[in-house]
């Protein structure tokens, strides 16, 4: 029998509002007892010792959007170099998007994912299946047995689809499995062409943009199909205050509805695309800081479910462009926590409930049993300093794409080690 | 001859199961139970209908439903005339209009109409001076199909009370779920239907029947399966997303079928699509399937339908109601 004793740990369990110094100890890879008593009668004989210093142990993180470029775009992002960026971002679990090439919207490309994670990833990988044909926006996809191949939720990624009759149906027909349906709220008319929040700094600029009311037209349009169809509905990311409070009405009238927002909403605003920086050019785009503090707002107030990396690997062709000519797109898995972490060391928010935006939360909302420390779970597992400060740097990241909007920021909150089932997954070298 | 006598329908229409009552209804159906002794029994030309002209007017190609009526009016001795008219997709209305006065013109006693819109057996109704039949009006009603599973179900069954009966599959289009729904529930029985959200209509709870979207679910303890039949332009997307897919979680199989009561009977208005809403080893099994017998009860049903609204025509002369 293995056994591994984390012992001088601070233990962070949002589900249980767990927030204690204690130990917790792993046997064959599942989480076999913890608490702020264990081994206070002395330490377990024949485990390996992890010694915590005080640092954080809590449930490894879940993603619950990250776009890859496997299959099709492998120079982009794989399975597996996503797997090792969120390792080292103490993510534990990823849900990937769909988006590839080919896009994945038939049973055996499903299967695909999950044979490929297998081999070769080294976190767990949750496959989201698309909603409609070739993300098209037209045909409705096999939800039915998509669903029994393994697909998590249903979503064109980020994507709108644009015509409601089918948005209608599709919810409809989600509905009849129980199936999760991901949406992206941008309407694609009023935000096609367009590279940036529209504002006085894109006038300035001279950069086509997008009103912020192209969100708030699709998640009030959205709220009112789910209202004829009952799906389970999950906005995959919102940026407005208004989509927000949309969300929250609905969710007053006991909608099924939950919403996420990305790390890099949460901590910049449309002044930070400064002078034309391709790397922060996002979908949807970064916006004023009234809604940037709504957000921040959100999340504390719990209105806004999770929190995402959004992690949109791009290759360096694709972004050393013209801002209008620039792709999409920021990678995150790896300064998920730190940048969320922001909210709990402005104040607004206690570590436990950041966390629990991307530990229990998300497993509720996917209906996963992880997320969260329970005797017998696997022992997926982040440790992590969250005071520790530290500056990005673009060159270190293991993401196979370098496309990071917080090169040269200090964050505080520091990934030391991650877990997937008692596994050691990512280790902080010294020199790191 | 006829085993029943007497007025039987009070309208000199049949335009849907709706405006039936339940005597109306067990008329038809005794009446149509005649028909089926009188047919097997070698008796198969009467004289009834002599010298009444029957039109069958056909918007929609229908074999099966055409034919059966055809048969019927010849059997009973009347002049058949079938007309298979071809509308293009503008000004249907005024067409339907312009038909119903040239039909007028030729005098006929009983008019069979199929179209494809909702309310044009009614509508020619109102315009014509003859008896109308529907034989199915857009998504609306058919009932001489219900007529007809009513029978065969009566005539396995003995009566339709308390049986639960499962309509499965594309019930959104359906006018014979919609008329089945009605009349079988008007006969006592129990009526659940079964399909995905995408193919179920708005407010079909308040139509008095279950509604379930798992078929295992609806399915059990059920007496009686109706399969409907998923029309192609359907499959590709717009409301399933595929042909597999769908018989995967609502075609009716060996395995779905064990969910049914012991010596459930499994029913089909036809055509059916084998390998999408049924499966041909269920289609096929005499022990289950009576879809053939629908078939026989469709003449025989058709016979009594025409024989009752015979009875309201003016002796030797047009309808006079």
């Amino acid at each position: 029998m293995s056994r591994l004793a984390f012992l001088n740990a601070r233990l962070a369990d949002p589900a249980s509002k767990l927030d204690v110094p204690g130990a917790l100890l792993v046997e064959n890879g599942r989480v076999a007892d913890f608490g702020a008593r264990l081994f206070n009668d002395g330490g377990p004989s024949g485990a390996e010792i992890v010694d915590c210093k005080g640092r954080v142990l809590a449930p490894g993180l879940i993603d619950m959007r990250v776009f890859t470029g496997e299959p099709g775009s492998e120079h982009r992002e794989t399975l597996q170099s996503a797997s090792i960026a969120a390792a080292a971002g103490g993510v534990t679990t990823i849900v990937v998007m769909p988006n590839t090439d080919p896009v994945i919207d038939e049973p055996s490309l499903v299967d695909f994912i999950k044979r490929r994670a297998a081999a070769t990833a080294c976190v767990r990988v949750l496959p989201m299946a698309a909603l409609t044909r070739q993300l098209g926006g037209e045909v409705m996809t096999e939800i039915g047995l998509l669903m029994e191949a393994g697909a998590v939720a249903f979503t064109d990624g980020d994507r709108t689809i644009a015509n409601a009759r089918v948005m209608r149906r599709s919810l409809a027909y989600a509905s009849t499995f129980g199936a999760l349906v991901v949406g992206h709220a941008e309407d694609p008319e009023l935000s096609m062409g367009t590279a940036m929040n529209e504002c006085e700094f894109a006038t300035r600029l001279g950069i086509p943009a997008a009103p912020a009311e192209a969100e708030a037209i699709i998640v009030e349009r959205d709220i009112r199909l789910l209202e004829m169809t009952g799906a389970r509905y999950h906005f995959g990311q919102i940026s407005t205050r208004a989509s927000l409070e949309a969300i929250m009405a609905a969710k007053a009238r006991g909608l099924p509805i939950t919403c996420a927002v990305s790390a890099h909403h949460l901590t910049l605003n449309e002044l930070d695309v400064g002078s034309y920086l391709t790397f922060r050019k996002v979908k949807p785009p970064l916006r004023s800081e009234a809604d940037r503090n709504a957000m921040v707002e959100g999340v504390a107030a719990g209105a806004i479910d999770a929190i995402v990396s959004s992690h949109d690997p791009q290759a360096a062709d694709t972004k050393r462009q013209t801002f209008a000519h620039a792709a999409f797109g920021a990678v995150g898995l790896e300064t998920l926590l730190p940048a969320a972490l922001m909210l709990h060391h402005n104040g607004g928010a206690s570590l436990l409930h950041v966390l629990a935006a991307m530990t229990a939360a998300p497993a509720r909302i996917l209906g996963l049993d992880s997320g969260r420390l329970v005797k017998g779970a696997a022992a997926d597992l982040v440790l992590f300093d969250p005071d520790e400060p530290f500056a990005v740097d673009a060159s270190a990241l293991r993401s196979r794409a370098r496309n990071t909007p917080f090169e040269g920021r200090t964050f505080e909150g520091r990934i030391h080690r991650t877990y997937l089932e008692g596994e050691c997954v990512f280790e902080r070298s010294i020199s790191q | 001859m006829r085993a029943v006598d007497g007025p039987i329908l009070k309208s000199s229409h049949l335009l849907g199961a709706e405006a039936l009552s339940i005597g109306e209804i067990t008329g038809l159906l005794d009446l149509g139970e005649a028909y089926v002794d009188l047919n097997r029994s070698g008796q198969k030309k009467h004289s009834l209908l002599k010298g009444r002209t029957l039109i069958n007017l056909f918007f929609e190609a229908s074999t099966r439903t055409q034919s059966s009526f055809e048969l019927a009016g010849k059997r009973l001795g009347a002049d058949v005339l079938n007309m298979s008219v071809k509308t293009s997709s503008v000004s249907k209305g005024e067409t339907l209009l312009d038909t119903a006065a040239t039909l007028n013109a030729m005098q006929p006693d009983i008019l069979v109409v199929r179209h494809q819109d909702s309310g044009a057996a009614e509508l020619l109704s109102r315009k014509l001076d003859c008896c109308v039949v529907n034989a199915g009006d857009g998504a609306h009603e058919h009932p001489t199909q219900a007529l007809l599973d009513a029978l065969t179900i009566r005539r396995r069954r003995g009566n339709l009370e308390g049986l639960i009966v499962t309509i499965c599959g594309d019930i959104l289009h359906s006018r014979v779920a919609r008329s089945n729904i009605v009349m079988l529930s008007k006969l006592g029985a129990r009526v659940r239907l079964a399909a995905p959200r995408t193919l179920l209509p708005a407010d079909a709870a308040r139509l008095g029947v279950e509604i379930y979207t798992d078929i295992y679910d609806a399915l059990n303890g059920a007496d009686i399966i109706m399969m409907l039949r998923l029309q192609l332009e359907r499959m590709a997307g717009a409301f399933v997303p595929s042909t597999r897919e769908y018989f995967r979680f609502w075609g009716l199989d060996r395995e779905k079928l064990s969910y049914a009561k012991p010596g459930a009977l499994v029913m089909h208005p036809g055509p059916m699509n084998r390998g999408v809403e049924i499966d041909s080893a269920v289609a096929d099994d005499i022990e289950v399937s009576v879809i053939q017998e629908q078939v026989e009860m469709g003449v025989a049903i058709r016979m009594a339908v025409l024989d009752a609204l015979a009875r309201g025509l003016a002796a030797g002369g047009r309808n006079a109601p």
